[in-house]
């Protein structure tokens, strides 16, 4: 409990992320507490600790999950440029961008899930009914990268430009189109399928533990008061009062 | 090649709560029992890092691999049914613990009305009360009375924290602990509740309110309200859970010989009766024949069917004569009629929670109220839960605001601890045509035809959905949300969209062989040796969440296997 900071402090609404890191409690002295990355190095050695993240925003220390393990660097710019768009930056705070959603995005599709190994895929794939669900053999790794040459071919019809050239406000139009399946994307595959996919992938992107690559910083979990990985809520639950506890990582429990 | 072992007293096929009690009960009386479970063994070691949202919600970590294996699904008997390609409405869980492992702690005994449901709803309303529809609507063939000793004996095992409640069957002791606490959000339910004059109760748990002791010695700590238990296990084994309670008992007493990666595809049979069973170890691929007394058949509702009609047992049920029964009155949840209540200046700690931590009234369930001027009959619990908002799954926004971009982002913020729901849990009852079969064209990894589902909501679910919303929105007014929307209509089954994993029936029981699968010890009616667990075996699925009936069940039947093995022969007479 000692840990635990609990404050009712209305986030500041101004847009910078040093602003709102600053405000929401996550900062003592410069350094950024809760993140993996941070624990890590206090643990290590405090006052080169301070040193360094003094110059963090100028310079982000290198992360070393921030790789790409499937995209091509356009493939990672088109996603990066999309996912801003379901999350945006806001102030409230980051988006998705900066959120890291699109590495979380390049890990999950190199991983057994972008190849739907617990999938059932046997059998003959016929049209399906609005409630039997998606019947297309596509993998999703597949299906994302055939819904980014489908989002920069479109944008290209409509503005004459590639996707993550255009303005937010043109990208969210594009969106919307494959959102609502406009869109031809490939084979008989509809545009909303991917766009489904995408959505999904940010939410989790933004809100999953940040061992998977998203969630940089747990800014996903601050912006929402959300806690993350804790142990227990005993005495949260029964106040009257919202108490605001500073996020855990899955990090957080080793060693336990 | 099938590698035939030396024969057994006891097989169970599957180790959640229904084959773990079965394991429990005969080992502490001496029988020596085989228990199949086709995933792994698990303690509460394998959640270590269980506060992992993505893996176990989103990537099913606890839950059966649907690249070997699936149900099929349509909404009427004209569909073709397809196969459930990925996870959406149902979770089936896998290995040690089952369902047991990742369920939320709800645990409920049914009512006296249920049991009796068809003699007490003609005796207060007349026969054409029951639409042709529901002609399977039926008695189960024992009261509440008869199942008392058989719930008590469950939450005394699980250790069910709760509070004795009016409007109910009669208890012959309170529950072995008090009820979990109640949060801010849980006393705006009562306070609303009271004012109406409706009698609230905190739902019954299986996340233990306090340490506990059970009666098999079995010690487990108090629930810490961290919010992951629906698709989670429980670091602390505060949560009922057949890997921290009857199995551990089943394997100290050195009669349980638990063999996991053991997937039984097939009953093997001859005059009658079950010779064993035909399992696959998961990992190399071997067969094996496993010859056994009596075949315990307690995998879930689903492979329970499979299992039978794939092994040509029992007696396929048709749709169009209404005459068989493996597969008939599948039956549901009916979650329509909820109220979402969103809050401008009002924030409440929902980020902690616990699976079965709410409030709910009886009021409206079962036949607690008139149905003579209603067009269903049954009804809903009214109720509200607080089970922890995970982020990934959790971001609920006013009716209209779009799913994705700048409005989104900005309302799941400002109210992801500014919203609550008061809900509603109905009653399914059995239609003529909902029902489960073997699937014509698709199979398993093995070859064997999936399940398939044929189901769709019926006229009283819908007319129960759109009754119970006018009281949850009633609820919601008193309470005094800023924003509520209300779903008063039942739209159509969704395989993909559909958010609840209740499913029953099946293997049902009852006193008619022509009518019913079982007899009240589910024993198989065509199979003497055969006694098929589980919530397959209700007629019908109350307004309940259904471990604490299965359970209860389960208890009966070990009792019905001890019984048998000494004497042989069907426990009840037709």
């Amino acid at each position: 409990m000692s840990e635990q900071e609990k404050n009712n402090t209305v986030l500041d609404k101004r847009s910078s992320r040093r602003t709102f890191i600053k405000n929401s409690g996550l900062t003592v002295g410069g350094v950024v507490l809760g993140g993996a990355l941070g624990s890590l190095l206090i643990k290590d050695d405090k006052s080169a600790t301070t040193t360094k993240t003094h110059n963090h925003a100028a310079t982000p220390k290198a992360n070393p999950n921030v790789a790409l393990m499937f995209f091509t660097p356009n493939q990672y710019q088109v996603t990066q440029a999309a996912v801003e768009r379901i999350f945006p930056e806001d102030a409230n705070g980051p988006g998705a961008k900066e959120l890291n959603a699109a590495i979380y995005i390049d890990h999950q599709l190199a991983g057994p899930w972008g190849s739907n190994v617990k999938d059932y895929r046997l059998g003959a794939f016929y049209k399906a009914e609005e409630n039997q669900g998606p019947q297309t053999k596509i993998l999703r790794k597949d299906l994302f990268l055939a819904g980014l040459v489908s989002i920069d071919k479109y944008s290209n019809e409509q503005y004459e430009v590639d996707f993550k050239e255009l303005e937010a406000a043109k990208q969210d139009e594009v969106l919307l189109s494959f959102s609502e399946g406009k869109v031809e994307l490939y084979g008989k595959i509809s545009s909303s399928q991917f766009f489904n996919l995408l959505r999904t992938l940010t939410i989790e992107g933004v809100y999953a533990d940040p061992m998977y690559g998203g969630n940089n910083e747990m800014l996903g979990w601050s912006m929402r008061k959300y806690p993350g990985s804790r142990m227990q809520y005993v005495a949260e639950i029964q106040d009257e009062k919202f108490i605001q506890l500073e996020p855990q990582s899955l990090n957080s429990h080793m060693g336990h | 090649m099938v590698t035939k072992l030396p024969k057994v007293p006891v097989v169970v096929v599957g180790m959640g709560w229904a084959g773990g009690i079965v394991s429990a009960e005969l080992t502490k009386a001496g029988i020596s029992v085989v228990g199949l479970e086709r995933g792994k063994d698990r303690t509460t070691a394998d959640y270590t890092m269980g506060h992992d949202e993505l893996r176990y919600q989103h990537r099913q970590e606890l839950m059966q691999d649907l690249s070997k294996e699936t149900i099929t699904y349509r909404n009427t008997l004209s569909g073709k049914a397809l196969p459930m390609r990925h996870y959406g409405t149902f979770i089936v869980g896998d290995g040690v613990g089952g369902a047991g492992s990742h369920w939320n702690g709800q645990t409920y005994r049914f009512l006296p009305y249920d049991f009796e449901i068809r003699t007490k709803t003609i005796e207060r309303y007349g026969i054409e009360k029951i639409p042709a529809w529901m002609e399977g609507l039926e008695d189960w063939g024992i009261t509440y009375d008869e199942m008392e000793p058989y719930y008590d004996t469950f939450e005394k095992m699980a250790g069910i924290s709760g509070e004795t409640v009016e409007l109910w069957g009669k208890r012959t002791n309170p529950y072995p602990t008090p009820p979990l606490v109640k949060t801010p959000l849980m006393k705006e339910f009562e306070k609303a509740a009271t004012s109406f004059g409706y009698k609230p109760f905190v739902i019954p748990a299986a996340n233990l309110s306090e340490a506990y002791t059970n009666p098999d010695g079995i010690s487990r700590g108090a629930c810490q309200y961290c919010a992951y238990c629906e698709n989670f296990g429980c670091e602390y084994g505060a949560k009922g859970d057949p890997a921290v309670t009857v199995i551990p008992v089943a394997k100290q007493t050195g009669k349980l010989d638990l063999r996991t990666h053991s997937n039984v595809v097939e009953l093997t049979k001859s005059g009658g009766k079950a010779n064993g069973v035909i399992y696959v170890d998961m990992l190399t691929g071997e067969k094996f024949e496993q010859p056994a007394d009596v075949v315990v058949v307690a995998s879930y509702v689903f492979n329970n069917s499979r299992l039978l009609l794939n092994s040509g047992i029992g007696t396929p049920y048709d749709p169009k004569t209404g005459k068989g029964t493996i597969g008939k009155n599948y039956c549901y949840q009916v979650t329509a009629g909820g109220s979402q209540l969103f809050f401008e200046d009002k924030e409440f700690n929902l980020y902690g929670g616990a699976g079965a931590l709410g409030i709910e009234i009886a009021e409206y369930m079962g036949d607690n109220f008139d149905h003579a001027e209603v067009d269903f009959i049954h009804g809903a619990g009214i109720r509200s839960t607080q089970y922890g908002d995970r982020p990934i799954a959790v971001n609920r926004v006013p009716a209209g605001t779009p799913n994705w971009g700048a409005e989104f982002k900005e309302k799941s913020i400002k109210y992801a601890n500014s919203n609550f729901p008061v809900k509603t849990q109905g009653a399914s009852l059995p239609h003529k045509e909902n029902y489960l079969d073997l699937d014509p064209e698709f199979k398993d990894e093995f070859g064997y035809p999936l399940l398939r589902m044929t189901y769709e909501y019926t006229d009283n679910d819908r007319a129960l959905g759109k009754y119970m919303s006018k009281i949850t929105r009633k609820f919601a007014e008193e309470i005094g949300a800023d924003i509520i929307d209300t779903n008063e209509e039942q739209g159509p089954f969704n395989v993909n969209k559909d958010s609840n994993t209740h499913n029953t029936g099946g293997v049902i029981m009852g006193t008619d062989p022509e009518k019913s699968a079982l007899n009240t010890y589910l024993q198989m009616w065509e199979a003497e040796n055969v006694f098929v667990l589980g919530a397959s075996a209700f007629p019908h699925n109350s307004c309940f969440n259904p471990t604490g009936t299965l359970g209860a069940l389960s208890y009966r039947a070990a009792e019905g296997i001890q019984k048998y093995l000494k004497e042989g022969g069907l426990l009840v007479k037709a």
